[in-house]
């Protein structure tokens, strides 16, 4: 079966290969590589059968930038074609350099421009809450370096106030914000209210562990630190 | 021709018409979320103690207003967002091109101060530019009423939809309601020797009509500007004996030129557009009519434009 021979976190290279033309040492590159297939594999309450249900996990792509890991993850759990990953970038493509929440399945967000999945993930949490939907969790996903653009500043301190708990930031940090977060990244959400933890972005146990304990009342951050951008 | 008379008149102003109407439908229409950003949350303040999740007040956050917008319509809901003009629109354009437009979502924006309501405020306070901003996007739809009776019928059906309205209110107006909602309406038929077409936008309407009596012109009258209404336009300007129009907007100069050119396309016209000063920032403050004079969009004004261009 075509679908499950490429499914596994030992594929994802030969399927990011696929999109960037060969490039093994690439893909175990990737900074977000690790904590999106911890995500998708076990975290989100999403499938691509329930990609259009209310009450499915949400996750956002905030960073759009370099989303191979995240074209390769939706293949692998077979929210799309892995014979699409060979067209990534072409005009009739579903699949841009940025994504495109209206022409991939199971992408929940069009991003790109840095600074937008925050807030956009602030009125998903809140549009869900006030439909009574308690159980979706929304997960919006950023670079250290987009932490600069000030919109997310403004969601970061509504959020806490609002007592958003089904909304979880991961920040991966690969320390590439040009003027870098003195006393850590963590502290900025902790100050702010939010249940903060820092792991490494490489270990999908103590991934998986902080995004999965309790924070009750409160929005989460987990900040996953990865190796400095070559 | 016909010529429409004017509606009821009556003295409700139009931010109170926006809220006692979404107010009201907050009650009954579970889709509806208003989102603020503290401006006008005291007209909502009853509504958000009835329902607490559907009235968000972000704070003085206008990014985040709007990508709470953008969210909530993600899940389904249909979020009306309102502030100052300048707050709404301008402040977090990109905002509202992304995190609506880009992701296939819609919302209703509804703005107060229009282009120098608050004049005594300053520049800081004015936003001649925003209609000409959404024209830079494609599907918004754009309500310029003269009336609260106006606000509130344009309103009504924007609430029911899920494409994205912008709202333009305004503490300026006309005396009376006019038909709104299906297109341009002739208010003051000229003869068919009449010199061309004279269509005035939204709060502006009254000056057109002081300033072009005793002039052989047609008056139309537009309270949607996108969708411009090109066909009607186009019908309205072949029954005068010239195909000349000149159009009055209460926001930047020049803003539909490029509309009117369309519709216009396939006959021989002039055209002259009157507005807001594009090529100056007027650094006054005092009342809207002192601006009003200082871009020759008091009844003076747009009489001595009207005669220069219809007489030339």
């Amino acid at each position: 079966m075509p679908t499950r021979t490429l499914s596994r976190y030992a594929d994802l290279p030969a399927l990011i290969g696929l999109l960037t033309g060969d490039e093994k040492h690439q893909a175990a590159a990737v900074s977000t590589l690790d904590v999106l297939w911890v995500l998708y594999d076990r975290i989100l309450d999403v499938t691509p059968e329930t990609a259009d249900h209310p009450d499915r996990d949400r996750f956002l792509l905030s960073k759009g930038h370099g989303p191979a890991a995240y074209y390769a993850i939706l293949a692998a759990k077979g929210f799309i074609d892995v014979g699409e990953l060979r067209r990534w970038g072409e005009f009739d493509s579903p699949l841009g350099h940025h994504p495109d929440r209206t022409l991939v399945p199971g992408v929940e967000i069009g991003s790109g421009s840095l600074g937008h999945g925050l807030g956009l993930g602030v009125g998903t949490a809140l549009g869900l809450r006030a439909q009574g939907r308690t159980g979706p969790r929304v997960v919006v996903l950023l670079g250290d370096a987009e932490l600069d653009e000030g919109s997310n500043h403004e969601a970061v301190a509504a959020a806490a106030r609002m007592g958003l708990d089904s909304l979880t930031t991961v920040v991966v940090d690969n320390q590439s914000a040009s003027l870098g977060w003195p006393g850590g990244i963590g502290d900025r959400f902790a100050r702010e209210g939010w249940a903060a933890r820092t792991v490494n972005g490489r270990d999908h146990g103590a991934l998986h562990d902080a995004l999965t304990a309790p924070h009750p009342g409160r929005p989460l951050a987990v900040v996953a630190r990865v190796a400095p951008k070559e | 021709m016909t010529v429409l008379a004017p509606e009821t008149t009556t003295v409700q102003r139009m931010r109170e018409a926006f809220a006692d109407t979404v107010n009201a439908r907050l009650d009954t229409d579970p889709r509806l979320a208003v989102v603020l950003a503290d401006i006008s949350a005291d007209l909502f303040a009853r509504a958000a103690s009835r329902h607490p999740g559907r009235v968000v007040n972000v704070g003085i956050r206008e990014q985040l207003m709007m990508g709470v917008a953008g969210g909530m319509a993600l899940t389904g809901m249909r979020p009306v967002v309102h502030t100052y003009a300048p707050f709404l629109v301008e402040r977090a354009f990109e905002q509202i091109k992304l995190d609506l437009g880009h992701q296939g979502v819609g919302a209703v924006l509804a703005s107060v101060g229009a282009s120098y309501d608050g004049s005594g405020m300053g520049r800081t306070h004015m936003a001649p530019g925003d209609v000409a901003l959404f024209d830079t996007l494609p599907g918004w739809t754009v309500h310029v009423p003269g009336h609260a009776a106006e606000a509130r019928r344009l309103l009504g059906p924007a609430l029911d939809g899920d494409d994205r309205v912008y709202l333009r209110l305004s503490t300026r107006g006309n005396a009376a309601a006019r038909p709104v909602g299906q297109g341009m309406v002739v208010i003051r038929a000229g003869s068919r020797r009449a010199l061309g077409t004279v269509v005035a936008v939204g709060p502006v309407l009254d000056r057109v009509l002081a300033a072009t009596e005793g002039l052989d012109v047609t008056v139309a009258y537009l309270a949607t500007v996108r969708p411009f209404d090109r066909a009607g336009l186009n019908r309205i300007a072949a029954a005068a004996a010239h195909a000349d129009v000149m159009i009055v907007e209460p926001y930047l100069r020049g803003t539909s030129a490029h509309e009117i050119a369309e519709a216009l396309a396939d006959r021989r016209h002039r055209q002259l557009g009157l507005g807001v000063t594009r090529d100056r920032e007027v650094r006054g403050y005092g009342a809207p009519e002192d601006h009003d004079r200082a871009h020759g969009l008091d009844a003076e004004g747009i009489a001595a434009s009207a005669r220069g261009f219809f007489l030339a």
